[in-house]
């Protein structure tokens, strides 16, 4: 297996996944959308390379599906995997889009159900709340992109421009709707959770100190971020009951928290000595 | 995690007790987390062999600012060998108790406390 690296916006090259092709390649994967810092990778044009090459194309399209306007056509994939629940659906239920003509081992055996392809009883209540909500998903996908994407860029802009020495992790536009992820340095990330909860925001953090393993966030990693940046980052998810309000009152709130944290930090003292 | 801080956690937390440095300070010690990568800053002004004055910065999780805050409360007025026989868990005691994956983070309190300690002792030893 080849794994490809991304760049500082965790942006995959296309060429780069053109270059892993060997003979013996049988499989590409590509994640659509990252969950943790929002970067949308260029599937179509990776799902072309592997057409030409007529090699089997999957994408994980947990993120997105539902939420931007996709199709398998455009998006050239043989495979692609979403999940209910991250469309207000039942947890415990999801689906594999199969092109025609595209071959799989079944990865549970004893059962030949969905045509041999996957053992085990379906799950009909799954099912049917799934159904309901990709109905109700795609009904609002297009106005809900927008109206999501347009809240998104506000929060972004709102928090970059209130508090100096913060950044935005992942692409600026290659992005899904609902994801910001930001850093607010010479902060800790569980402080600023802590900060935020208190005034009544759910937010996350890939922080090492709220990792069960104590280390910070691989995907913050390997976006190249130093520790310290990785440390003081905070994820907002917007979703269906988000208003503008909402946005307004984070963008109100954060700089003061921010504030009052660096007051105690020590490494924001060292770097205000090292400007001065 | 919230849920699994105790209210003196949460306490310390948002009202974090004794936060600064101090001029002229007598001791200072400056430890960083191995585990996670957090620091912590505590300086301390003594009189007479009693600590005066005690402040910290610390960059960290909500355990590694409450127990910062609290050790700067518990030496307070002690004497330097009363302060130097504190140790973690009387910290994370004080706060009404640490989950178990933040108790590294009262670690990162003792060990500064023991720097500020020797540093005072070298300052000490230096200026006679
Ligand atoms: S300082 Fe990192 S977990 Fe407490």
């Amino acid at each position: 297996m080849t794994r490809l690296p991304v760049n500082a916006n965790g942006l995959l090259d296309p060429s780069d996944a053109k270059r892993a092709i060997t003979d013996r390649t049988i499989l590409i994967s590509i994640m659509h959308g990252n969950n943790e810092i929002g970067t949308m990778q260029p599937i179509a044009e990776i799902g072309a390379i592997a057409r030409e090459r007529g090699i089997t194309f999957h994408t994980d399209a947990v993120q997105t599906f539902g939420r931007v306007p996709l199709t398998v056509n455009g998006l050239n994939v043989d495979l692609l995997s979403a999940s209910a629940h991250k469309i207000y659906g039942p947890k415990g239920v999801g689906f594999l889009y199969i092109r025609k003509g595209t071959r799989i081992q079944p990865f549970m055996h004893g059962g030949d159900q969905e045509g041999g392809r996957r053992a085990s009883t379906h799950n009909v209540p799954g099912i049917v709340g799934m159904g309901k909500a990709v109905e109700l998903a795609m009904r609002d996908v297009d106005a809900e992109a927008v109206r999501l994407t347009a809240m998104r860029d506000r929060m972004i802009q709102g928090i970059l421009g209130n508090i100096e020495h913060s950044q935005l992790n992942g692409h600026p536009s290659l992005r899904l709707p609902n994801n910001i992820n930001v850093s607010i340095k010479y902060v800790e990330g569980e402080s600023l959770l802590l900060s935020l909860d208190m005034e009544g925001v759910a937010c996350s953090t890939g922080s090492a100190c709220t990792s069960s393993s104590l280390e910070a966030s691989h995907v913050l990693m390997a976006i190249g971020l130093p520790h310290e940046t990785a440390h003081g980052s905070l994820r907002f998810t917007l979703g269906r009951q988000t208003r503008e309000e909402d946005i307004e009152y984070v963008i109100g709130i954060l700089p003061g928290i921010a504030r009052r944290l660096r007051a105690m930090s020590p490494l924001y003292k060292n770097k205000n000595q090292a400007t001065a | 995690m919230m849920e699994q801080y105790s209210e003196k956690v949460m306490d310390h937390f948002r009202n974090p007790r004794n936060v600064g440095e101090i001029e002229n300070t007598d001791g200072v010690g400056k430890v960083g987390n191995p585990v996670c990568g957090d620091i912590m800053e505590l300086q301390i002004k003594v009189k007479d062999g009693v600590i005066v004055d005690a402040r910290f910065k610390t960059f960290g999780c909500g355990a590694a600012i409450a127990t910062s805050s609290m050790v700067t409360e518990l030496i307070r007025n002690k004497t330097i060998d009363e302060a130097s026989k504190i140790s973690n868990r009387a910290v994370a005691e004080a706060l009404g108790g640490l989950p178990p994956i933040k108790m590294h983070c009262s670690v990162l309190a003792e060990e500064a406390l023991t720097k500020a300690i020797e540093d005072y002792h070298k300052k000490r030893d230096g200026s006679l």
